[in-house]
């Protein structure tokens, strides 16, 4: 476990930001947005506005080009564009080729976030029976008491870091549980996640680093549960069988691969946010304090449309039209369904977080076929680290709001985030 | 009053669900379908608006 510490910093995040090009500063969003702009980071919500009125499918040639649309009637319809927009290369900046490395099986690298049908479809359908609320109920009584675990090492310091001490803690250990894998691991887990994705993202040798390492794990463990079945998630997808014969092992790998990297600091992003959101705004912390749970899953699901953390991209695989502009082929498109939740459209009040918000179609986990395929998991997840945290911590305020960093690019949520308790 | 998911419009949020398990049940992979034939009990009118306004797939709709 992570100790709580005096002085909050996030080292590999620092190195990441020391090695990048001072950026040069955003002019106009409609043609130059910056994904990684902190500014930006703090508070992406007047810029989607901004957009939305103006150029509501923005584009920018920084880090390779990308488009951003920002209307949720272009996000609902996008989403159905397949496979004309492809998922088949999620990661908005593509490796340079020498560390592309395909992978000589032909099989997806992270099935079926990174595939498009007929793979995506019975890759999909191996994992869902596993992420049902049904296939999450034994994770709940796991994830209770593992919060409250967390909880114990830091509630008597006065304080900790909230993203850092406990956001950041829970998923990879139900992620680590349900794949049957080392929860001794977690804190490795922790740093390979953030060196594919977060950290990754602008540092391809890491990104390759990292990736190797997920791999090379994951080969390990579906070779043991080859010979070793054991009653864990891993074991259940090596049985599992695709026109009468079982999953390949890069299938396999593959979809582990997709658990422990999509599966871990999107949920904790989510988690962090709203812990961020209750430490800023009184009212709504001490609503909370005392809420019943019909209040509680209106919250949660609000708090996931506002915060929504996750923007996965997709690629044009041909010229194609849409909205008044023209995606070229290969173009790479940010699927900006964070910013949909923001549509004053569909969102009465979009801009304002209401507790007790009772239409909410929010797309916080994508909508279509991509629909996020733990989202039953995250949501659970997310529901019961605020639900213990409240009922052993339900004062609690940012010790210095200023010092609060967070992730950008394709996952938004605190990183740092110190709080005091009382 | 009665409800229908459309199969073919529902992707597996469970939403309608979560929020009203007395109208709609998942299969195994999570894909909605009525309950009672979509029949929606006295009472529960509210529920039903609720699973509409709450489908981020359009998937539900309301026969009055």
């Amino acid at each position: 476990m992570t100790d709580t510490t005096d002085t909050h910093s996030d080292p590999a995040a620092e190195a990441v930001a020391a090695s990048i090009p001072e950026r040069c500063p955003v002019t106009d969003l409609a043609t130059d947005y910056d994904m990684f702009d902190p500014d930006y980071l703090r508070d992406p919500f007047s810029a989607w506005a901004e957009l939305r009125d103006t150029c509501p499918i923005a584009h920018t040639e920084r880090y390779g080009g990308s488009w951003l649309p920002t209307r949720y009637d272009d996000l609902q319809a996008m989403a159905k564009m397949v496979p004309i927009l492809s998922s088949k290369s999620p990661i908005v900046i593509d490796m340079p080729e020498a560390l592309a490395k395909d992978d000589a099986t032909g099989y997806n690298a992270a099935s079926p976030i990174s595939a498009d049908p007929p793979e995506q479809s019975w890759t999909r359908r191996a994992l869902l029976p596993h992420f049902t609320p049904k296939g999450i109920a034994e994770d709940r009584s796991y994830t209770e008491r593992l919060c409250n675990e967390l909880i114990d090492g830091f509630v008597d310091e006065g304080g900790c870091d909230a993203a850092v001490d406990y956001a950041q803690q829970i998923p990879p250990r139900v992620i680590a549980k349900k794949l049957g894998v080392d929860d001794g691991m977690v804190d490795e887990f922790i740093e390979w996640v953030r060196g594919v994705l977060e950290l990754g993202l602008q540092q391809p040798e890491l990104r390759a680093k990292y990736r190797d390492i997920i791999r090379s794990f994951f080969a390990a463990e579906v070779a043991d549960r080859r010979v070793n079945p054991k009653d864990d998630l891993i074991t259940a997808l090596c049985q599992t069988e695709h026109e009468g014969e079982p999953l390949p092992d890069e299938v396999v790998v593959g979809m582990c691969n997709l658990q422990l990297v999509a599966g871990i600091d999107t949920t904790w992003s989510s988690i962090g946010s709203a812990l961020w959101h209750f430490a800023g705004h009184g009212d709504d912390r001490r609503r909370m304090a005392d809420a019943d749970d019909g209040l509680w899953d209106t919250a949660i699901e609000e708090l996931l449309r506002f915060y929504a953390p996750v923007t996965m991209a997709r690629n044009a695989m041909e010229d194609v039209e849409y909205g008044g502009v023209t995606f070229r082929e290969g173009d790479k498109i940010l699927m900006n369904f964070p910013g949909a939740n923001h549509d004053p459209d569909h969102f009465e009040d979009a801009h304002e977080v209401h507790l007790d918000r009772q239409r909410n179609r929010h797309v916080a986990f994508g909508i279509g076929i991509h629909r996020c395929a733990g989202s039953n998991l995250a949501r659970m997840e997310m529901q019961v680290a605020l639900k213990t945290w409240f009922e052993r911590i339900p004062e609690f305020t940012l010790s210095d709001p200023d010092a609060v960093t967070w992730a950008g690019g394709q996952v938004r949520g605190p990183r740092i985030m110190p709080v005091t308790f009382g | 009053m009665r409800i229908k998911v459309d199969a073919e419009k529902c992707e597996g949020h469970s939403r309608c669900y979560s929020l009203a398990p007395e109208l709609v049940d998942v299969d195994d992979l999570g894909n909605a379908f009525e309950l009672n034939d979509g029949e929606v009990p006295a009472g529960l009118e509210d529920k039903a608006r609720l699973i509409v306004d709450n489908c981020p797939e359009f998937a539900i709709t309301i026969e009055e």
